[in-house]
């Protein structure tokens, strides 16, 4: 059956980008279509852990993105905190090394001095926090403003909460333009949806639906895999990382990376991650890759060698060359709208994000400058899975 | 009565015994926890986490990890997957299985 539909915003997308993007569109007084070839939550989102971060960012755009998407989360969480899981519960990062301690303490300095609170622990301090790390590490820093919520709850209950109009198994085939090249909807494998705009919040397949609309965006897709343990009573407090992961996030090696990050959850399993590989869309379960988070995770916390992990999942994080999320209007075809690309980060930035859009829709003042995270900010840039 | 046993024209060794929570339950060479215990007539073996509520087999094939159950002393384990030797010790599990 073909059935037309028309609003203001079609939402391509029903990760937590596009939840949010639908949320704060539709508290603008924007009625909003949100469409998804799978269910909601289908792509990186259910794939995520659920971080929102602001240890792990240098400061720029993305850590100022970050400290406003903590805010909206921080606000967000008064009406829907306890469906999604939120939990303030802060992170603690780890140094190894004298060394390494030493430049974690420049890093979090500079973070201070763009806004975030970062406190410098001692070695004594680091088991009052975390009392089951491994014993003689040198220090860390806590990071009060890191929080996590479970991320498909997040994106459903942003859908749910929006009022917008949810229409899932509809595979977006189309991006419709009017004979002057604006944007005039979506065509769908269930019929057209017309809408002067369309936000694309396809994540790692942002740059498929941008090519639809007859323009480059290079997102490309950086695996990772999540090991899951058994549950447990809460062991691990915070969301705990070796020092190095920050150098891995920043990192544009396509080899295989793989740092500690432990967490425990609201529901009991602790979550070890983290892995970064360009493999393209290879959905193969890789020994190796879990098997170093294992050990690294082990390290870290020498009490997971007696447990047990139940499972592991793999994601693909929506990747581009500067490591920013694209943002904003594209220029190229005036109605389309981009906000996707956020890597490891999409949880986190999901609430910046949106609002933002909002605010440009809405044609607001936005609260950041989205200078850097313009769609158009690659011109011809070749393609790396070739290369 | 028509059995599995009969629709698969299966013919097991003879039955072995196992224990939930200390009683005698009989299982059959190959049979998982899972299987024995609806054998036995029991449903539900773990409660919840959160409100305790009662669990057992929810998709019966590894996927969902509902029906998690301590065996010879180690918990969280599915009991649709994990085969039944001699003597076997199930016990039924609360909240994460490690006594919180």
């Amino acid at each position: 059956m073909s059935k037309r539909l028309t609003c203001d915003v079609v939402v391509v997308g029903a990760g937590v980008v596009g939840a949010a993007c639908a949320f704060y569109a539709a508290r603008a007084g924007l009625d909003v279509v949100v469409v998804d070839r799978g269910p909601v939550s289908g792509g990186t989102t259910g794939a995520g852990e659920g971080n929102l971060l602001v240890s792990d960012k240098e400061p720029g755009p993305e850590l100022d993105l970050a400290l406003l998407s903590g805010r909206l989360w921080a606000q967000l969480a008064e009406e829907i905190g306890e469906f999604v899981e939120y939990e303030a519960k802060g992170g603690l990062v780890v140094a190894s090394t004298p060394g390494g301690l030493t430049a974690l303490g420049r890093f979090a300095e500079d973070q201070r001095a763009a806004g975030v609170v970062a406190e410098p622990v001692d070695g004594d301090s680091l088991y009052d926090l975390e009392p089951h790390l491994a014993p003689g590490l040198p220090g860390g820093v806590y990071y009060p403003q890191d929080c996590q919520v479970m991320p498909a709850l997040a994106a459903a209950h942003l859908l749910r909460v929006s009022g917008a109009r949810l229409l899932t198994g509809r595979t977006v085939t189309d991006v419709l333009l009017k004979r002057d090249g604006t944007v005039d909807g979506v065509r769908t494998s269930l019929g057209d949806i017309l809408a002067p705009t369309v936000i694309n919040a396809a994540g790692t397949w942002g740059g498929e639906l941008a090519a639809l609309a007859g323009v480059a965006l290079p997102v490309l897709p950086r695996r990772g895999f999540v090991l899951v343990t058994e549950p447990l009573p809460r062991l691990v407090r915070h969301k705990v990382y070796a020092a190095d992961y920050v150098a891995d996030v920043a990192s544009d090696s396509a080899a295989l990376q793989t740092s500690p990050v432990v967490e425990g959850t609201a529901a009991g399993p602790v979550l070890i991650g983290a892995s970064r590989e360009r493999v393209g869309f290879d959905r193969t379960f890789s020994l190796p890759v879990v098997r170093a988070l294992a050990a690294g995770a082990t390290k870290l916390f020498p009490f997971l060698s007696d447990v047990r992990a139940m499972r592991s999942y793999l994601g693909f994080r929506p990747y581009l060359p500067d490591h920013l999320p694209a943002i904003g209007p594209d220029p190229r075809v005036p109605g389309l709208v981009h906000a996707c690309g956020h890597e490891g980060a999409g949880i986190g930035l999901a609430t910046g994000t949106g609002h933002l859009i909002a605010q440009l829709l809405g044609g607001k003042t936005p609260d950041l400058d989205p200078a850097p995270f313009r769609p158009d900010r690659f011109p011809d840039f070749p393609d790396e899975e070739g290369a | 009565m028509r059995t599995p046993l009969d629709l698969a024209e299966a013919h097991p060794d003879p039955a072995f015994t196992v224990t939930l929570d200390g009683r005698e339950i009989e299982a059959l060479p190959g049979q998982t926890v899972a299987a024995a215990l609806w054998s036995a007539g029991v449903t539900s073996w773990r409660t919840t986490r959160g409100e305790g509520r009662p669990r057992g087999v929810f998709c019966g094939i590894g996927v969902c990890y509902d029906c998690l159950v301590t065996v010879n002393d180690r918990p969280n384990q599915r009991a649709c997957l994990v085969p039944l030797h001699p003597g076997d010790a199930i016990r039924t599990q609360e909240g994460t299985g490690h006594d919180d």
